[in-house]
C-alpha cells in the first residue's frame, strides 16, 4: 500500500461575482451571482516513502488546494485520499502530528517571540519528548546554520533566514511526510541553493517523502526525480522529468559559436531559435536529423569556432506545456 | 507542559510586554472611575426613597470594575481575526490538537494578561486614596474569588464564539462593535446592574453578561450576600458550558467551509 493515496479528488469553491461599477455594487445588495470553480477536478496519485515529488502547474491550476486537502486543513467535496493510513480531514488531529507542512508565503513562527522560544513552543503543542527535540534542534540548527538568529524575534529575520527557520520548525517533531509549498520564493540565489540541499539530504539521508509545489524549474530540476503538472484542476502528466520533456518535445539545442558574423544560417531540419553575434542557437529534431550530420553539413557552409548540443532548459519545456493549455 | 498551557503562557509573556498601554490603561480607568463614581454619588444625593443598592457599597464595586475592565470580552481575538484574514489559521488547524482549546487557551491569556498589569496598581491607588474597602466577610471575598474565576472562563467561552464568527464574516469589525456596546452596559461597566428598572431586571440577570462583572463585584459588596453565592455562581457556569457547546458546535461548521485562499 502506497504511502499517499489520492483517488478522484474533487473540490469545488462558489465565487460571488460582483458586476462592475457603482451601480453593479448596489445591485449586488440584492441579488447575487455565484459562480462554482473548480480548484481540483479529480486528481489522483499516489506516492511511495521515500519519494521526492515535484507538483508543478500554473498559478490557480490547483497545487495548493491539492496540499491542504492532503494537509487536512480543507475538507474536499468528494474523492479519497489515505495518508499513513488515515484520511486526513476526518482524522485531523491524528494526521497532522505525522505530516510537516511549509507555506512560503506566511510562516509559522511566533512573530514576536524569538525562534528558540517558537520551538520550544511547537515541542509543547507536538509533544515532543526533551530529549527528542533537543537532539532533533541542535541537529536542524546545525544543518541550516541557524545558530546566529535563535535569539531573534521572528519580525526581524530576512525571507531566507525565515524560511530556515520554517524549515526546522517543521520538522521538530520528525514527520515521515513534508509538504513544502512554493519554500524558495523570494529567495536569493544562495537562499536557495541552501534550500534545496537541505531538503535533498532530508530525502536522501532520512527517507523523508517530499511533496514539492513551486514555480522555479531549478528547484524541480535539483530535487525531483518525479513530477507531476496539473493544470485546471486536473494531472495532466505524471512521471519522470524526462518523460515530461518527452512528452512535449524532442526538441534539442545546438549552439554554435561562428568565426565570422556573417550569412544567414539555413538548414531544412532546423530552425534559428536566436541570434546573438557570434552566437547562433538552433533547434531540431534528433529523430529527423542526427547532431553529427547537422554539425557537419552547417560546419561545411561557416567556419565553426565552438559548439555544443542540450536540452531545452525545463523552464521552456513547461511553457510551452502551460501555453498549450491556454484556448 | 501541555500543549494548550504551552500556548497560554507563550501569549501572556508577549501581551506582559505591553507596559506603556497598561500606564495609559491605569490613567484611563481612573479617570472614567471617578467620573461613574461621581454621577452616581450625585444620584443618590437627588433620589428619594430605598435604593438597590448603597452609597457605601459603590466605591468597591466601581474600583475594582475598572481594574478588571480588560477581563470582559469587549472584542473578539484580533489576533485570530488577523490569522483569519491572513490564513494564518491555516497553520493552527495544521497543530495536532483541537481548535476550539487552543482558541480558548489564546482567550485566557488574553483576558488575563492586561488585567493583571492594569489590576495590581489600581487596587492600590484605590484602597489608599479612593476608599476602597475589604469585603464584609471572608465568605463574600471567597465567594468574589471563585466569582471572578467563573467570570474569566465565561469570557473566554464569548470571546471563542465571538472568533468563530469569523468563519462567516472574515472581518469581525461588525461583532467586535456590537458586543462591545452589549458587553460594557448589561455587564454593569456603565451603571451597577440593580439601577436598571425592576421590570428589566429579569432580562439583565438572565443575559450572560451580568455574570462577567456584576456578579463578582455584588459578591464582593455584599450586596449579594454569601448566602446566595452558589446560585448565581451556578448561573455563571451554565452559561460558560452553554457557550462552550455553542462555539464548538458553530466551529465544526465552519472549518468544514473553510476557504483558505491563496498561497
Amino acid at each position: 500500500m502506497p504511502q499517499i493515496l489520492v483517488e478522484n479528488l474533487v473540490k469545488t469553491f462558489r465565487v460571488a461575482e460582483r458586476r462592475p461599477g457603482l451601480a453593479g455594487a448596489f445591485a449586488g445588495l440584492f441579488s447575487r451571482k455565484h459562480r462554482t470553480v473548480r480548484a481540483i477536478d479529480g486528481v489522483s496519485f499516489s506516492i511511495e516513502a521515500g519519494e521526492l515529488i515535484g507538483y508543478i502547474g500554473p498559478n490557480g491550476a490547483g497545487k495548493s488546494t491539492t496540499v491542504k486537502a492532503l494537509s487536512g486543513i480543507l475538507v474536499p467535496d468528494s474523492g479519497r485520499c489515505e495518508i499513513l493510513g488515515r484520511t486526513p480531514w476526518k482524522d485531523r488531529v491524528a494526521h497532522v502530528a505525522r505530516i510537516g507542512v511549509v507555506f512560503g508565503q506566511r510562516t509559522q513562527l511566533w512573530w514576536d517571540l524569538p525562534v528558540t522560544e517558537s520551538f520550544e513552543l511547537l515541542r509543547d503543542i507536538y509533544r515532543v519528548p526533551a530529549e527528542d527535540f533537543l537532539k532533533r534542534r541542535d541537529e536542524l540548527v546545525a544543518l541550516l546554520g541557524l545558530g546566529p538568529v535563535l535569539d531573534t524575534p521572528a519580525r526581524q529575520l530576512s525571507l531566507g533566514q525565515r524560511m530556515r527557520c520554517d524549515l526546522a520548525a517543521a520538522l521538530l517533531h520528525a514527520p515521515p511526510i513534508l509538504f513544502l509549498d512554493e519554500p524558495t520564493i523570494g529567495l536569493d540565489a544562495s537562499a536557495k541553493l541552501a534550500v534545496r540541499d537541505f531538503v535533498k539530504r532530508l530525502n536522501r539521508e532520512r527517507g523523508v517523502t517530499v511533496i514539492l509545489t513551486t514555480h522555479d524549474m531549478d528547484d524541480i530540476e535539483a530535487l525531483c526525480e518525479r513530477v507531476m503538472v496539473i493544470a485546471d484542476g486536473r494531472i495532466l502528466s505524471d512521471g519522470t522529468l524526462a518523460k515530461l520533456r518527452q512528452s512535449v518535445t524532442r526538441e534539442r539545442w545546438l549552439t554554435l559559436d561562428l568565426v565570422e558574423e556573417k550569412g544567414a544560417i539555413e538548414d531544412p531540419d532546423a530552425r534559428v531559435v536566436e541570434r546573438d553575434g557570434l552566437r547562433v542557437r538552433l533547434a531540431f529534431d534528433p529523430e529527423k536529423v542526427s547532431p553529427a550530420v547537422l554539425v557537419a553539413r552547417i560546419a561545411a557552409r561557416h567556419p565553426v569556432r565552438d559548439l555544443f548540443v542540450e536540452n531545452p532548459p525545463i523552464e521552456a519545456i513547461v511553457a510551452r506545456l502551460y501555453g498549450e493549455l491556454k484556448p | 507542559m501541555t500543549p494548550y498551557l504551552a500556548v497560554v503562557s507563550a501569549r501572556f509573556r508577549v501581551l506582559l510586554q505591553y507596559r506603556a498601554a497598561a500606564f495609559a490603561g491605569v490613567v484611563t480607568q481612573t479617570f472614567f472611575g471617578f467620573v461613574r463614581l461621581a454621577i452616581l454619588l450625585a444620584f443618590f444625593r437627588a433620589a428619594s426613597g430605598p435604593q438597590p443598592m448603597t452609597p457605601a457599597d459603590l466605591p468597591a464595586y466601581i474600583w475594582l470594575g475598572q481594574a478588571m475592565f480588560q477581563m470582559v470580552p469587549w472584542s473578539l481575538d484580533r489576533e485570530v481575526a488577523a490569522l483569519v484574514r491572513t490564513g494564518g489559521v491555516s497553520y493552527e488547524l495544521l497543530r495536532p490538537v483541537d481548535l476550539y482549546n487552543q482558541w480558548f487557551a489564546r482567550a485566557l491569556a488574553l483576558r488575563t494578561a492586561p488585567v493583571l498589569l492594569r489590576a495590581l496598581p489600581m487596587v492600590v491607588l484605590a484602597a489608599a486614596f479612593f476608599g476602597l474597602g475589604p469585603p464584609p466577610s471572608a465568605a463574600s471575598g471567597l465567594a468574589f474569588a471563585a466569582s471572578v474565576a467563573a467570570a474569566l472562563l465565561l469570557s473566554c467561552a464569548l470571546t471563542v464564539l465571538l472568533n468563530v464568527t469569523l468563519m462567516w464574516t472574515l472581518s469581525g469589525e461588525g461583532v467586535s462593535q456590537l458586543v462591545l456596546v452589549t458587553v460594557i452596559v448589561f455587564s454593569g461597566l456603565v451603571i451597577p446592574l440593580p439601577f436598571f428598572p425592576d421590570w428589566f431586571q429579569p432580562v439583565v440577570t438572565a443575559l450572560p453578561f451580568a455574570g462577567l462583572m456584576d456578579t463578582p463585584l455584588r459578591l464582593y459588596t455584599g450586596n449579594i450576600p454569601a448566602t446566595d453565592a452558589v446560585a448565581f455562581l451556578t448561573r455563571q457556569v451554565a452559561w460558560t458550558l452553554a457557550l462552550v457547546l455553542a462555539g464548538r458546535a458553530l466551529l465544526a461548521r465552519g472549518t468544514r467551509r473553510l476557504v483558505i485562499h491563496g498561497g
